[in-house]
């Protein structure tokens, strides 16, 4: 029980002690994660919506990919964004590897099936609802989809916020693809995982705590921004 | 709503623009036992402030290390392995190898020291008593440089260590010790990661000296004849500096609880 | 003369198109139309032609295909067998028609929005769409509810959201099924004022429902529907007087609900 007092007092201290490090940390995992959820959404909500509103050939299996998709290790992720990004891989010329853009894209692939599929399941329910006002009114597809995404968007707002979630808290693709370079690519889990293997437990239950201060503060900022709230709930 | 996110969206993409131009450092895979002894965060700053190099470290074990260097995604590799290598050299990945320094393993046990290594006279003798006393051991079994020494070490005592007693983890060094701590069992390190490591409970240093436990540190920058885009003038500017008198003074004066961690034997070509 | 069109369309895209959005989207006929799911015959075959002006109320007891016949001719139900043919090409006929369904369906916008919707799908300018929809909010009474939440309204005023939305476009022809189902007789009356206006403006009015007495005061023509077929197709005065099928009186007489 004292460790887990002392990584408290560890986790109040650095947050009010200003360390110029930790903020560069948490600054670090606020734009690997927030640009990870950005292009995640960019690619998971219209996917999402485009699987619920089409019926094609292999409809089915795509969706259960996609399920299953969402239990992906992230480290066979990490992995493969390594083999791709490495300079003997197809990519390595983009000199990518070990760069916060490497943890991005592997945040990505983490994250996509993700929201792709919450996303899915929400714009279902709702196409079922609309379906024969929309078909009525003769919206062409891109309207159809354009539409359920903004009917749609406190279900796909919840969507972001669990890839957010996921994203913020995974360590094991990002250590593999970003190194964690001290001032440049580390970021809160990995500087958990260090601090873990130099057996200071308390230090990193302290930067544990700053995490799941930080994924609140963040789902709070995003629900205040867009009212969901507030609002009524419809 | 839609407006406020969509600034929100775009400042993140501005930070994402923004982040990727920088100044192309020089990346060096090291192993786990160096960064965890905490003498790269007494080199780095003064590496910059002497040569202007901005070292990044990809902390990783031995293998994966020389795996980077292969790849080409590091510029040089510090590691303490010596059959993997000159195995890495004869494949031509690296230009040479240079010697630094070395520390050396210790032997971590319970405080009561239940199989009464601490008066053996040699790393051989401690561990055919802990096999023949069947206490638990912890190895790394992660293939790293230190797994390595481990079995090398059984091996020279004569013994394959198999059992209940004998538990390999597969991790790294901090969570092996950590793994050893709770289960108040034997264990190597190095001592550079026992000195620093903060979690010891009920653990004691029992036994170290022997020269067969000595662990030597080479710097191998990697061959730009394999990879054009690697730095190799930044890195053999980086071996220049690891090698001078200023890198003696801080490789040998760096001290842990008063401890002297690692001894420089760096030659001059 | 509306394959007649079609060829003339082929050949000649834009000058047909010209011609096809002059022309009137009626009458609509049906010849031996039916509605078929998995073997089972919901509607048909039906042959009928909606003329261009009027109110059509297409009655029956329950499960005798009022819905399916609806939305046969709205072609929101594909069509098994036979032909449904407006007087212009089905992609421009579409664009003409507008539907209200029984249970209303309230998009998650505020009012204004819902009814602004159809204007924005068809590329009306926002600021322009929100105007028209408020006027129609207006005539529909509920010009103090446009910034609600169209899911939270009350059923009546559902309802009526849902005529303005469809109304907006100015369609040539409205379906409706049963409007009123679930209303109590104020909303109805209503909702009755809002579709004469409409037929008044030149909308064509097809709409199913078993209430009998707004079936009297609505109808200038009727159609019976029973067991999916059409029994009786007459002018409202004759179907009430003296309905020409045993099935069709009974229903008058109240005997015929399931």
């Amino acid at each position: 029980m004292d460790s887990i007092f002392q990584g408290l007092g560890q986790a109040v201290r650095l947050i009010f002690t200003l360390d110029p490090d930790l903020y560069e940390i948490i600054a670090m995992s606020l734009r690997v994660t927030l640009s990870a959820v950005a292009i995640a959404s960019l690619i998971g909500l219209p996917l999402g919506a485009w699987l619920a509103v089409n019926r094609f050939r292999h409809r089915r299996a795509t969706i259960a990919v996609l399920n299953a998709l969402m239990g992906l290790p992230p480290v066979v992720v990490g992995l493969f964004v390594y083999l791709l990004l490495s300079r003997s891989g197809p990519f390595g010329v983009l000199g990518l590897l070990f760069t916060p853009t490497a943890m991005i894209i592997a945040q990505v692939i983490i994250i996509t099936p993700l929201i792709a599929s919450i996303a899915h399941q929400a714009i279902r329910d709702l196409w079922a609802e609309y379906h024969d006002l929309l078909i009525s009114m003769n919206a062409t597809r891109g309207q159809r989809i354009r539409s359920l995404l903004w009917d749609g968007r406190r279900a796909l707002l919840t969507a972001m916020l669990a890839g957010f979630g996921r994203a913020i808290g995974e360590v094991g693709a990002i250590m593999i693809v970003g190194g964690s370079i001290e001032h440049s690519t580390r970021v809160l889990t990995t500087a958990i995982a260090l601090e873990t293997s130099k057996g200071n437990l308390e230090f990193a239950l302290g930067l544990g705590v700053v995490l799941i201060a930080l994924a609140v503060a963040v789902n709070l900022l995003i629900h205040t921004l867009s009212g969901t709230e507030r609002a009524p709930a419809w | 709503m839609t407006r406020r996110l969509v600034l929100l969206l775009a400042v993140v993409f501005a930070g994402i623009v923004a982040a990727s131009a920088r100044a192309e450092p020089i990346r060096v895979a090291v192993t786990t036992s160096f960064q965890n002894s905490g003498l790269a965060d007494v080199l780095l700053p003064e590496i910059k402030a002497d040569t202007g190099l901005d070292v990044q470290l990809i902390v990783v074990g031995t293998g994966q290390a020389l795996r980077l260097g292969a790849a080409g995604d590091v510029d040089a590799v510090l590691v303490h392995a010596r059959a993997a290598e000159e195995a890495f050299l004869a494949q031509g990945h690296g230009l040479h190898r240079r010697e630094i320094m070395y520390n050396d393993f210790v032997l971590i046990g319970p405080a009561g020291d239940p199989a009464g290594i601490a008066g053996a006279e040699t790393a051989a003798q401690a561990l055919q008593r802990i096999a023949a006393a069947q206490v638990p051991f912890v190895s790394r079994g992660d293939d790293s440089g230190t797994h390595k020494k481990e079995l090398a070490l059984w091996n020279a005592a004569g013994l394959a260590p198999t059992g209940g007693w004998y538990r390999p983890v597969g991790a790294g060094m901090g969570a092996t010790l950590n793994t050893a701590s709770a289960m108040e069992a034997y264990v190597m390190a190095d001592r550079a990661s026992w000195l620093n490591f903060g979690n010891k409970g009920g653990l004691a240093l029992l036994f170290s000296g022997d020269p067969a436990l000595f662990n030597q540190y080479a710097f191998i920058p990697v061959n730009p004849d394999k990879h054009p885009h690697v730095r190799a003038d930044l890195a053999l500017k980086l071996e220049h500096w690891l090698a001078s008198d200023r890198a003696r003074e801080l490789i040998d004066g760096y001290r842990v609880n008063g401890e002297k961690l690692f001894t420089f034997n760096a030659k001059q070509p | 003369m509306s394959t007649l069109t079609g060829i003339l369309g082929a050949t000649d895209a834009p000058a047909g198109l010209r011609e096809d959005s002059a022309r009137p989207l009626l009458p609509l006929r049906l010849e031996g139309a039916v509605a078929q799911v998995r073997g089972r015959v919901l509607v048909g075959p039906v042959d009928l032609t909606i003329t261009r002006t009027g109110v059509t109320i297409v009655m029956g007891p329950n499960g005798s295909g009022k819905t399916t016949l609806l939305r046969l001719m709205h072609g929101l139900q594909r069509l098994s067998a036979g032909t449904i043919r407006w007087n212009v090409p089905d992609d421009v006929a579409r664009e003409r028609q507008a539907y209200v369904f029984q249970a209303p369906i309230m998009m998650r916008r505020s009012v204004l929005d819902n009814i602004a919707y159809p204007l924005i799908l068809h590329g009306v300018a926002r600021r322009e769409a929100r105007a028209r929809a408020a006027d129609w909010a207006e005539r529909v009474g509920l010009g103090a509810a446009l910034q609600r939440g169209a899911p939270v309204l009350s059923g009546g005023e559902k309802q009526k959201l849902a005529l303005a939305r469809a109304l907006i476009r100015r369609p040539e022809i409205l379906f409706l099924d049963e409007p009123c189902a679930n209303l109590d007789g104020r909303a109805m009356r209503e909702i009755e004022a809002i579709l004469l206006d409409a037929r008044a403006a030149g909308t064509r009015i097809v709409m199913a429902t078993h209430d009998m007495g707004q079936a009297r005061r609505l109808a200038s023509e009727v159609v019976f529907l029973y067991g999916g077929k059409v029994h009786e197709s007459a002018e409202a005065g004759a179907f009430f007087e003296a309905p020409g099928t045993p099935e069709a009186e009974a229903f008058i007489n109240g005997e015929i609900v399931e």
